[in-house]
């Protein structure tokens, strides 16, 4: 997808959300499975400078404060050109004030000089609301404070916003008419877009585009337990069990209880999740994309018929779970690549009920709390379990409600496998197996 | 998708795009199963003003000429109005140049009125080089010149423009800030985009930010004739059949011999496209949303078998095709849904030739060529053919329209399906 490498430069005053929109890009990029990685200089002066003491360090006279953060940026950029350059990293976010033309081209000239594509993504924001709320959420708590009140706190923090008001240059329409960049404007009223260069800009456009701030829950579940997850079979598309059908009831206790405001309800197009959504009584709508993952010549099989026909696909899924393919099916790769149009309208949303399925809602579950490739396939999605994540400060809450109707385990650690040759050597055994090691 | 039906109103001087975006914006939401339509309100006037006299029509002092044209915009509202609130249509683009705030508080107050989601496109442009082209390609061939000479035609066309100008009022940041609209500047160098609504404004959006006007080419074709074609069986992961094999040799020949610019070469995640690609020995991205239509329990069957098996199954596909989805498998409708991220990156690329299936190449021709769901199924994608796709308007109305080439490489017999 990328031939260079992006460097995305955040640009903006302190508290216009440049650290939440950095990190919460870099979760969605690696989702995709674009290798992103953020660089807060903000964290590396606080590795230099052990103590924060005030705003003076900020002041734009404080010689001393200049010199070590001019070092902590150049910090910062080195550690960027080693992660494109040299550790295959696609996407780097440069997460700093950047608020000058003069600090803009320096990082731009580094990005030319290396090869990288440069894109800026500017946040600007008057309403005083919007920083107080931002103050409160994310600074009253950052290691700088630790050690104040939360009126020292924000009192300093205002001061320290001042220090780079006189010296703010915004991206403009005409001075910085070459550059690739987006201006978002009071945390997404409007957008103005420059020169998108290239398909993951492109993307990176449309991302920031579609993310909100408004308070609101998402809450996961898998359907009811089904009549094939009794008999401990995979995929299918069987009806509910006896123990599914209370389940979709108490679920349906469960959300009336939770009072949600214009909760919208989706479900994939397979029996077992429409059918857990009709005991809610209310519209839901059903997304073909959050069908269960397609497991081809292993549908409705039970794991021991999957190990006895197919041994050496059992092993080699073990091996690489994220990237296993079922023969004439599909892999957790594949179901987060036609569940990404799902995560943007989520984006979108505002309350949303998922009822879905293990493999997918652990595709969903790993976007949110921001877990590696190698760790979606083995996330813990238990039947008559929701999921309520919340967003906070940078991250996500996460409340697991387990609604009291017994259900079997359709969980499967990742077990002990030992190589004793290549994959491409086609020779992955599963443990107990005697063999002479090469 | 849409709860309340969306009025999306294009604005702009003449001979600024807005047509021409109408047109695709338009195409785009009915593949995607949008139901959506145009409202050229040029048109209406071209239906009601039987000759097209000279630009002193469009003078602003011109008392007969303003009567007629707010007519026109009436007229066309009024037929918006009942596709949108008695056709059951989801979208309509209301095509004329709106350029004063005036006409679009009409407009929007309309919108209001009917329960509509109102979403203003602007089109600013001032290279007079991409204006006289436009010019060149869509205004010298329109009705309104038939009589003219080029030369004759643009001159006029230059006075119609001016026309407009002086009383211009672009959307504003500050006096139009509650207004949900994109403004597209310099034929999509950047865009300002405020208040976006909902779901169908975002996609809009992010459409219109990924169309061009490049010129360029689009090869479609399909795999080499593989070995499953050559039994009658449909699906499964074949691999090239002889014969196959020598189109994957004259398809690389045909290439280097077109000396194409830049050509990106697109294949699906199965046997019979990625082998066909490997003989143009050159780089090509592999793509599994491009995998042919799943035939789910059909799949690896004959047409035979399957009428033997699963008659009613068979019978319900011909009634539908479109929409019918085989046990376990998909249909053509679900086959559009996945193909989206592959239109959308075409529409970001220029030289591209897509190595797909019968089913997929149906899919993205109907998108070209603009063919309703109905038609789409029986689309003509033959074997060892070359569809070569260059976007030129034609005379008669602007916007996009697709010459088509149909390039039948040598005299290699193949199977028909």
């Amino acid at each position: 997808m990328t031939n260079c490498p992006t460097l995305i430069v955040m640009v903006g005053l302190p508290a216009r959300g440049k650290t939440y929109i950095s990190k919460k890009l870099t979760r969605y990029l690696n989702w995709i499975g674009v290798p992103t990685k953020e660089f807060n200089v903000g964290q590396y002066r606080r590795d230099l400078v052990k103590k924060y003491k005030s705003f003076e360090f900020f002041l734009p006279d404080n010689e001393e404060g200049l010199k070590i953060r001019k070092q902590c940026a150049l910090a910062a950029l080195n550690d960027v050109r080693q992660y494109l350059s040299e550790e295959n990293g696609h996407v780097a976010v440069f997460d700093a004030t950047n608020t000058t033309r003069e600090r803009r081209e320096t990082i731009y000239k580094f990005g030319e000089e290396n090869g990288y594509k440069t894109f800026f993504v500017e946040s600007v924001c008057v309403d005083p609301e919007v920083i107080a709320a931002n103050i409160v959420q994310v600074k009253l708590g950052s290691p700088d404070y630790v050690d104040c009140s939360n009126d020292e706190a924000t009192e300093d923090f205002m001061k320290r916003i001042e220090c780079y008001k006189n010296s703010y240059e915004t991206l403009d329409e005409t001075l910085d008419k070459d550059l690739s960049y987006i201006k978002i404007m009071d945390v997404g009223r409007s957008y103005l877009v420059n020169r998108v260069m290239d398909h993951i800009q492109s993307r990176i456009v449309y991302y920031l585009m579609n993310i909100h701030v408004t308070p609101r829950s998402i809450y996961l579940c898998r359907h009811g337990e089904s009549e094939l997850n009794l008999k401990g079979r995979i995929g299918g598309d069987p009806g509910l069990s006896v123990r599914g059908k209370e389940f979709a009831k108490s679920l349906a206790q469960f959300i009336n209880e939770q009072n949600i405001k214009d909760l919208k309800v989706w479900t994939s197009q397979m029996k077992r999740t429409i059918q857990t959504a009709e005991a809610l009584g209310v519209p839901y709508e059903q997304w073909k994309v959050l069908n269960e993952i397609d497991a081809g010549v292993c549908e409705e099989m039970t794991y021991e018929e999957i190990q006895e026909n197919y041994p050496l696909e059992f092993a080699l899924r073990d091996q690489d779970k994220y990237r296993y393919r079922y023969p004439k099916g599909e892999s957790y790769e594949d179901l987060v690549q036609r569940l990404e149009p799902v995560i943007m309208e989520l984006e979108r949303q505002e309350n949303v009920l998922v009822i879905c399925h293990q493999a997918v809602m652990r595709c969903l579950l790993a976007y949110f709390l921001d877990k590696p490739a190698e760790q979606l396939p083995y996330l813990k999605c238990p039947l008559h379990t929701v999921l309520k994540l919340t967003p906070v400060a940078y991250g996500c809450k996460v409340e697991s409600i387990f609604l009291n109707v017994e259900a079997v385990n359709t969980h499967r650690d990742k077990p002990e496998v030992r190589i004793f040759f290549k994959l491409e050597d086609l020779m992955l055994v599963p443990p107990g197996t005697a063999l002479i090691p090469c």
